[in-house]
C-alpha cells in the first residue's frame, strides 16, 4: 500500500495540482487568522492538514468550501481560476466537505441520506429504485462491505459505518476534492482502520483528499503529503515518502519548526 | 477490488461492476422467506421501533374487553357504524397534526382551525353561497391561518408550542365572532351533512370494497416486484387474504339493517366516512412517502442541520407544514360540522385537539419529530374513540364492591389521559433505546 502511495505521490507531483490556493489572508475583525497561506492538493493523493487548535485549519477549509470569503488570495481548481462565493459554488465544482458531526439524519436509511437534497425524481415521484442502485454502486466502488443493507436506518449503524456513509454521500455524484474533518476522532481501532482504508481507496480512485487530523499515526499511515499549520501560517508542506517521523510532525505542530523544516520568523525555509 | 481508474467514481454512469455491488448487499436481494421477514420485524421491534404495533394491540384488547362485558350493545352493528362516525373527525385532525409532529413541532390550534373553517363554510352556505364557493372560502381561510402560524414559527422563530397556544385564543375568538356568542349555524346542505352519518347503498358499498381491495392488491404486488424477493410472495398473500376477509366481513355486516326494531326505516350500507378517510390516508401517505416534499419533512424532523446542509430550505418546509396541517384540519372541520349538521362556538373546542394529537402519538407518531405515518392517526384515533364509546356502554357497574359509573365524563377523561400517557411513554422510551 505504501509503495503504491508513494508511486502515486511521485507521479502526481509533476502534474498540475487539483487545488492550488495561494496567498490566502483572512481576518475576523482584529484577529488575523490566515497569513499568506499557500495550499495545494494533487489528484489521487491524500494531503493531511495538521496543526494545533486555532492554527487555522478549519478557517482554511471553510474558505475553500465557500463558507467564509477570503480577504486576499486566489484559488485555482482543476486548471481554472475560480471564485468560490458559497458552499453551492464549491459543491458545483466538485468540492465536498465531510464535517465532524457528519450531518446524517438518524431516522432515514442509507440511501435516503446519501441522496438527501438531490433525490432522483421520475414523473414527479421519488425513484427509490434508481437511488438504491446508485447508492449501492457508490458504496461498492469504495469497496464498502461492512454495511449489510442500504435500507438500514442510519440510527442502527456503528460510528465507522456512519463515517462511511457520510464519505459515500460526499463521493456520490461528481466529486473531485473531498475534505474529511477528523474522520477517525470518535472511532475505535478497528473502525479507524476501516475508515483509513476507505480514505486510501478514495484517493486511488482519483479524488483529491484532504484529511484534517490530530492523530499523527493516521497521518503517517495514509497521507502522501503533510501540510502543517502554525499560528495561521503554513509551517511546512512536505511529502511523507521522505522518511518524515512522528516527532517531526509533532514539533511542527507545537513550535512551527523541526530540524530543516518549518518557519523562521514567519517564513518557510 | 479497488477501482484503479483515474476518474472519480460517478454514481450515475460509470460502469462499476454492478454484480459486485449486489453481492456486497446480499440482504437487499436475498429471497426472504416468511420467517425471515417475521424475524426482521421482531428485531426491529426489539430495537425500539414499535411503530403502530401498540395501537393495534390496544384496539384488539379494547374490543375484547368491551365486547365481552357488553356483547349486545358494544358489538351491535349500529354501534360499529356509530363508533366510526365518532372517530372520524379526530382521525382527520390527527392526520393534519402529523405534518407538524413530523418536524418535531406541535399544533395546539388545529382543532380551532377546523372550527373556524367549519364556521366559514356554514355561514357561507347559510348566506346562500353555492357549495363549491363555500368550500373554497373555508379552505381559503384555513390557508390564511396556516400561513400565519407557519410565518410565526418558521420566519419569526417563536416555538410552535407558544404560537399555537396563542392561536387557541386567537382562533377561538375568530370562531366566536363568526358564529356570534352562543349562536349556532345550521347546515342544510345534504352533501356536507352526509360526510359523517351518511351511508352508501349496499351495492355502492361492495363497489367501494372491491375497488379498494383491488388497489391495495396492486400496490402490494408492485412493492413485491420492486423488492426483488426481499418481500416474499407469501407475505403479500397473507396481507391480501387478511384484507379481503376483513373488508368483506365488515362490508357484509354494514350492509345488514342496523336500525332499532322500532325505527321508521332501515339503515344499511357502509358509512361514507370509511371511503372518505381511506382516500385521505392514501393521498396524504403518497405525499409523505413518494414525493420529495415528504422526504424533506422527515429529514428536517430527523436532523434540521443535516437537512439545511443538504440544501433543503428548512424554513420553507416548516412554514409549508403548518399550511398543510391547516388545510387538512379544514377537512376535519367539515367532518366535525357534518356530524351534528351545525357549527357553534364549541366546534373543534374542548378536547378535540388533545384527542387529535393523542391519536397521532398513540398510533406511533413521535412527538420528537422524524417518525410517523398517516395510518398511525387512523389507528390511534380508533383507540381514542373506542375508549369513551365502550366505557359509555358499560355504564354503572359493580367493580370489586365499588359502584363505578364508567359512562361518566370523569372516568372517560381519566382513561383517555392514561392511554395518551402510556403512548408517549412508549415513544420516549423507544427513542431512548434507539438513540
Amino acid at each position: 500500500m505504501s509503495e503504491t502511495a508513494s508511486a502515486v505521490a511521485s507521479t502526481t507531483t509533476a502534474v498540475e495540482p487539483l487545488l492550488a490556493a495561494s496567498g490566502i489572508n483572512k481576518s475576523f475583525g482584529p484577529v488575523h487568522v490566515l497569513h499568506d497561506v499557500d495550499f495545494k492538493v494533487f489528484p489521487g493523493t491524500v494531503t493531511a492538514l495538521i496543526g494545533d487548535n486555532g492554527a487555522g485549519k478549519s478557517t482554511l477549509i471553510k474558505c475553500i468550501a465557500g463558507i467564509y470569503g477570503m480577504d486576499t488570495g486566489s484559488l485555482r481548481f482543476d486548471g481554472d481560476d475560480v471564485h468560490i462565493a458559497s458552499p453551492r459554488d464549491a459543491a458545483e465544482l466538485g468540492i465536498k466537505v465531510v464535517y465532524q458531526d457528519l450531518a446524517l439524519c438518524d431516522n432515514l436509511d442509507i440511501v435516503q441520506n446519501m441522496f438527501l437534497g438531490r433525490e432522483i425524481v421520475r414523473r414527479g415521484m421519488l425513484d427509490e429504485h434508481a437511488m438504491e442502485m446508485a447508492a449501492r454502486e457508490t458504496l461498492a466502488s469504495l469497496s464498502v462491505r461492512t454495511v449489510k443493507s442500504v435500507r438500514q436506518p442510519v440510527s442502527s449503524l456503528s460510528g465507522g459505518q456512519r463515517q462511511t456513509v457520510a464519505i459515500a454521500k460526499a463521493v456520490l455524484g461528481k466529486s473531485k476534492l473531498v475534505v474529511l474533518d477528523e474522520p477517525t476522532a470518535a472511532l475505535g481501532v478497528a473502525q479507524t482502520e476501516q475508515v483509513l482504508e476507505l480514505v486510501r481507496r478514495l484517493a486511488a480512485s482519483g479524488v483529491g483528499v484532504v484529511l484534517i487530523s490530530h492523530n499523527m499515526n493516521d497521518v503517517l499511515e495514509v497521507a502522501d503529503r503533510v501540510c502543517a499549520m502554525y499560528l495561521g501560517r503554513v509551517a511546512a508542506d512536505i511529502p511523507t515518502g521522505t522518511g518524515v517521523k512522528r516527532e517531526t510532525l509533532v514539533e511542527l505542530i507545537t513550535s512551527g519548526r523541526s530540524g530543516s523544516h518549518g518557519l523562521v520568523e514567519g517564513r518557510i525555509v | 477490488m479497488t477501482i484503479t481508474g483515474d476518474t472519480p467514481p460517478d454514481a450515475g454512469n460509470e460502469p462499476v461492476s454492478v454484480s459486485q455491488a449486489l453481492s456486497d448487499f446480499s440482504l437487499d436481494d436475498q429471497q426472504n422467506s416468511l420467517s425471515d421477514v417475521v424475524r426482521a420485524s421482531v428485531t426491529r421491534l426489539k430495537s425500539g421501533d414499535l411503530g403502530s404495533v401498540p395501537a393495534v394491540l390496544a384496539i384488539i384488547v379494547l374490543v375484547a374487553i368491551f365486547g365481552l362485558s357488553r356483547p349486545d350493545s358494544f358489538l351491535s352493528l349500529l354501534n360499529l357504524a356509530n363508533f366510526l362516525d365518532q372517530a372520524s373527525s379526530v382521525i382527520v385532525i390527527a392526520m393534519a397534526v402529523t405534518f407538524v409532529l413530523l418536524l418535531g413541532d406541535i399544533d395546539l390550534s388545529a382543532g380551532f382551525t377546523a372550527g373556524v373553517s367549519a364556521a366559514v363554510l356554514a355561514t357561507r352556505l347559510q348566506d346562500g353561497w353555492p357549495l363549491a364557493t363555500s368550500l373554497l372560502a373555508a379552505f381559503g381561510v384555513a390557508l390564511i391561518l396556516g400561513l400565519f402560524t407557519g410565518f410565526m414559527v418558521a420566519k419569526v422563530g417563536i416555538p410552535s408550542f407558544v404560537v399555537t397556544l396563542a392561536n387557541v385564543l386567537l382562533f377561538q375568538g375568530i370562531l366566536l365572532l363568526i358564529v356570534r356568542d352562543g349562536g349556532s349555524v345550521r347546515i342544510d346542505n345534504d352533501f356536507i351533512n352526509n360526510v359523517v352519518g351518511g351511508t352508501l347503498s349496499p351495492a355502492q358499498s361492495w363497489i367501494v370494497a372491491v375497488v379498494g381491495l383491488g388497489l391495495y392488491g396492486l400496490s402490494q404486488f408492485r412493492r413485491q416486484r420492486l423488492s426483488y424477493g426481499a418481500v416474499p410472495m407469501s407475505l403479500v398473500a397473507i396481507r391480501l387474504g387478511v384484507g379481503v376477509v376483513l373488508v368483506g366481513v365488515v362490508t357484509a355486516l354494514l350492509n345488514q339493517n342496523r336500525a332499532f326494531a322500532s325505527a321508521p326505516q332501515p339503515i344499511t350500507g357502509m358509512p361514507i366516512v370509511i371511503p372518505a378517510i381511506a382516500i385521505l390516508v392514501v393521498v396524504l401517505s403518497f405525499v409523505l412517502d413518494r414525493l420529495r416534499y415528504g422526504r424533506f419533512l422527515y429529514a428536517v424532523g430527523g436532523n434540521r442541520e443535516a437537512a439545511r446542509r443538504a440544501g433543503i430550505n428548512v424554513q420553507w418546509v416548516e412554514w409549508s407544514a403548518f399550511v398543510c396541517a391547516a388545510l387538512v384540519a379544514a377537512i376535519g372541520g367539515i367532518f366535525l360540522a357534518s356530524r351534528v349538521n351545525s357549527v357553534d362556538s364549541n366546534t373543534g373546542a374542548n378536547d378535540t385537539l388533545l384527542l387529535a394529537v393523542g391519536a397521532a402519538v398513540i398510533g406511533g407518531t413521535s412527538l420528537f419529530g422524524g417518525r410517523g405515518r398517516m395510518i398511525n392517526a387512523v389507528l390511534g384515533g380508533l383507540v381514542l374513540a373506542l375508549i369513551p364509546n365502550g366505557l359509555g356502554l358499560i355504564g354503572k357497574t359493580d367493580l370489586f364492591g365499588w359502584e363505578v359509573d364508567f359512562s361518566s365524563s370523569g372516568v372517560k377523561f381519566i382513561c383517555s389521559g392514561l392511554a395518551l400517557l402510556v403512548a408517549s411513554s412508549v415513544d420516549a422510551l423507544s427513542r431512548k433505546r434507539t438513540a
